[in-house]
């Protein structure tokens, strides 16, 4: 089994609503040296086998039709994690 | 569910899409009685229309606002068929959800994110009509000004500087908040058209002040405002016009 990952970042122009709420709450618990936060989206897209390169192709697709909005958002990364990132996913529990 | 349709009207089937969480199908539905038409229920995985003259996306949170307000809602098959009959010119209204999903389906420009307070907002809205001669608006005069209720969380409307530009150039914002922009909206914008004027959207909610007795303060007292009305007796016009 495969998994495809899309992550999403609002545009920079674009005001981060959510992003502003968190970088104010971090200084009232210490966590003062953290001047900006920008939330965004991670989505994990299983298939049945492997992920080929039509696989990749169809997620980015999808990511920029369906999982994000081109007016307000970025699609910021389309990978393979298991062919990525050698194991950091399967170490953090996810796979 | 008093109103009679007048004779010259009878003939004005306004639809009203019910989406998977939608909240306010039966008051659009209303308000286009108490407006003199005939309201037709659609749903949404129906891509028949029915044959309706004009089409409202009433407000709500369908799909829970999952992924983005409006999001999956925009690919039902009852949203191909508008955007068809969009683009052949029937009127389209899209209310607060509609309105979103109007924007995610690239039927008006824009997307709307959280409001700037991060608030659920709810309140009676005053709102100036800047576009008087939309399909949705042609019975209301430039520059009136009208108060309808606004209940939202995702209200923040927002488009880069070149498309507010065009919007303001060709007069299509019709409505901009009037006094305290509720949401952080740029230009303090509530509702625009599309470039022919029958695609209308906005964040306030017509459809709850139509009648006396339950909408926003008016100039006669508590809850006898009725601006909201004039929304659907324009399409109604609009309709008996073409």
């Amino acid at each position: 089994m495969g998994r495809v990952v899309v992550e999403v970042m609002p545009k920079p122009e674009i005001l981060d609503p959510q992003g502003k709420a968190v970088v104010g709450a971090l200084p009232r618990l210490g966590f003062t040296q953290f001047t900006s936060v920008r939330q965004g989206k991670r989505f994990e897209l299983e298939v049945e086998g492997d992920v080929t390169p039509e696989v990749l192709a169809a997620a980015q697709a999808a990511a920029e039709t369906l999982l994000s909005n081109p007016i307000i958002e970025d699609v910021v990364r389309v990978a393979d994690v298991e062919a990525d990132a050698a194991g950091t996913i399967t170490s953090a529990g996810l796979a | 569910m008093t109103a009679v349709a007048p004779e010259t009207l009878d003939g004005a089937r306004v639809g009203v899409i019910t989406f998977p969480g939608t909240l306010d199908d039966r008051d659009a539905a209303r308000a286009v009685r108490l407006a003199g038409g005939t309201p037709v229920a659609l749903w949404h995985a129906d891509a028949d229309l029915h044959g309706v003259d004009a089409v409202v996306i009433p407000g709500g949170f369908s799909y829970g606002d999952y992924l983005r307000a409006g999001a999956i809602s925009r690919f039902a098959p009852a949203m191909g068929s508008v955007a068809d009959a969009a683009q052949g010119g029937m009127p389209v209204l899209g209310i607060c959800n509609g309105f979103q999903i109007l924007t995610e389906a690239h039927l008006l420009p824009g997307s709307m994110v959280k409001n700037d307070h991060l608030q659920f907002i709810c309140r009676e809205q005053p709102l100036v009509v800047e576009n008087a001669s939309t399909a949705w608006t042609n019975q209301f005069e430039a520059g009136q000004r009208i108060t309808i209720p606004l209940k939202n969380q995702d209200g923040q409307y927002v488009a880069d500087e070149r498309t507010l530009d065009e919007l303001e150039g060709e007069g299509r914002v019709v409505f901009r908040y009037d006094g305290w922009n509720p949401n952080g909206s740029r230009r303090d914008i509530a509702g625009i058209t599309n470039e022919r004027g029958n695609v209308v959207g906005l964040m306030p909610h017509p459809e709850h002040a139509v009648e006396p007795g339950f909408g926003p303060a008016g100039k006669a007292g508590v809850r006898t405002g009725t601006d909201g009305l004039t929304f659907f007796t324009s399409v109604l016009a609009a309709l008996v016009k073409a």
